[in-house]
């Protein structure tokens, strides 16, 4: 069943506010092996005119993803969410994410389209910080994968 | 923003030094952690193969973190990534064993964008066990 393209452009009001800590960052960047001292020595930071550690480019997905997934799973748009997979991510950055940032995210729908059977859902998140000022603009593209025949749903 | 690499330095064509990243099940553990991403599909075999995968599979944002990886170690300051964009077009299948998986990540310059802005867009090629697993992966980097 096609979704309702109504929902096209809806927006889904501001998150709480997600506070950015050194150590999260830290967390992250030994998680994905990466010892750039950007991420971890404020006075390494600071040598490349960033006033505090900075997080690595896609540390802002794991603020953002449950926004992302919430918008899909709005009741509402009647998205079966057990067959919804990540099918592409795209950041924008107005500035580096930053430990002390206080991010909000807006998120959008921004797309809904039926392709082969499955419906692919494009999710604009608009990340400002506590000024209000755009600090990165995240695409997420969702991919809810069609129902085959032998699954029997 | 201090990039390392000055962009009257690069030409369309210039490689990036291209990586290989290896993954295992450790690693999908600690990403799992830090990201807050607990889907099982990235930790529990049984889960994964019953939804019809082959084995447990690396997140793809953590595939999409890695490759990364190879444009901010090159510019030196991360800041420089302004854009980042990936298709998510094949899993890396992350087996049990001593030996994990390996992301092989190679790059390089497919446009100069701005004089001004001294911006240039980046191609990377991401694969795993000879299958790409990123499609239209492109960054755009503020060079020096």
């Amino acid at each position: 069943m096609a979704l309702d393209q109504s929902f096209v452009g809806r927006t889904y009001p501001p998150s709480r506010p997600y506070e950015v800590g050194r150590e999260k960052i830290r967390e992250f960047a030994e998680a994905i092996g990466d010892d750039n001292p950007v991420y971890t020595d404020a006075e390494a930071a600071r040598a490349l005119g960033h006033p505090e550690v900075i997080a690595p480019p896609t540390f802002v997905f794991s603020v953002t993803f449950r926004e992302a997934f919430t918008v899909v799973q709005d009741p509402e748009l009647g998205l079966d969410y057990a067959r919804v997979v990540h099918g592409g991510q795209r950041f924008v950055h107005h500035r580096p994410v930053r430990a002390g940032d206080l991010l909000s995210t807006t998120s959008t729908i921004e797309s809904i389209k039926s392709l082969a059977g499955n419906e692919v859902l494009d999710v604009r998140g608009e990340v400002r910080d506590a000024a209000g000022e755009p600090v990165v603009t995240v695409h997420t593209k969702l991919v809810a994968r069609a129902v085959e025949a032998a699954e029997g749903e | 923003m201090t990039a390392q690499i000055a962009y009257a330095d690069v030409e369309v064509g210039t490689e990036l030094p291209a990586r290989t990243f290896p993954v295992d099940r450790e690693r999908l553990i600690r990403y799992a952690g830090a990201s807050g991403d607990f889907n099982p599909i990235h930790w529990n075999e049984r889960f994964a193969k019953d939804v019809g995968l082959p084995d447990v599979i690396a997140h793809g944002m953590f595939t999409m973190a890695e490759a990364a990886r190879v444009i901010t170690d090159w510019t030196g300051d991360p800041g420089a990534l302004v854009e980042y964009g990936v298709r998510f077009t094949k899993p890396v299948v992350v087996p049990d064993d001593d030996q994990g998986a390996a992301i092989e990540v190679a790059a390089k310059v497919a446009k100069k964008l701005d004089d001004e802005a001294r911006t240039v867009q980046v191609d990377l090629t991401v694969s795993s066990a000879g299958a790409k697993v990123l499609g239209m992966s492109r960054a755009v980097v503020r060079l020096a």
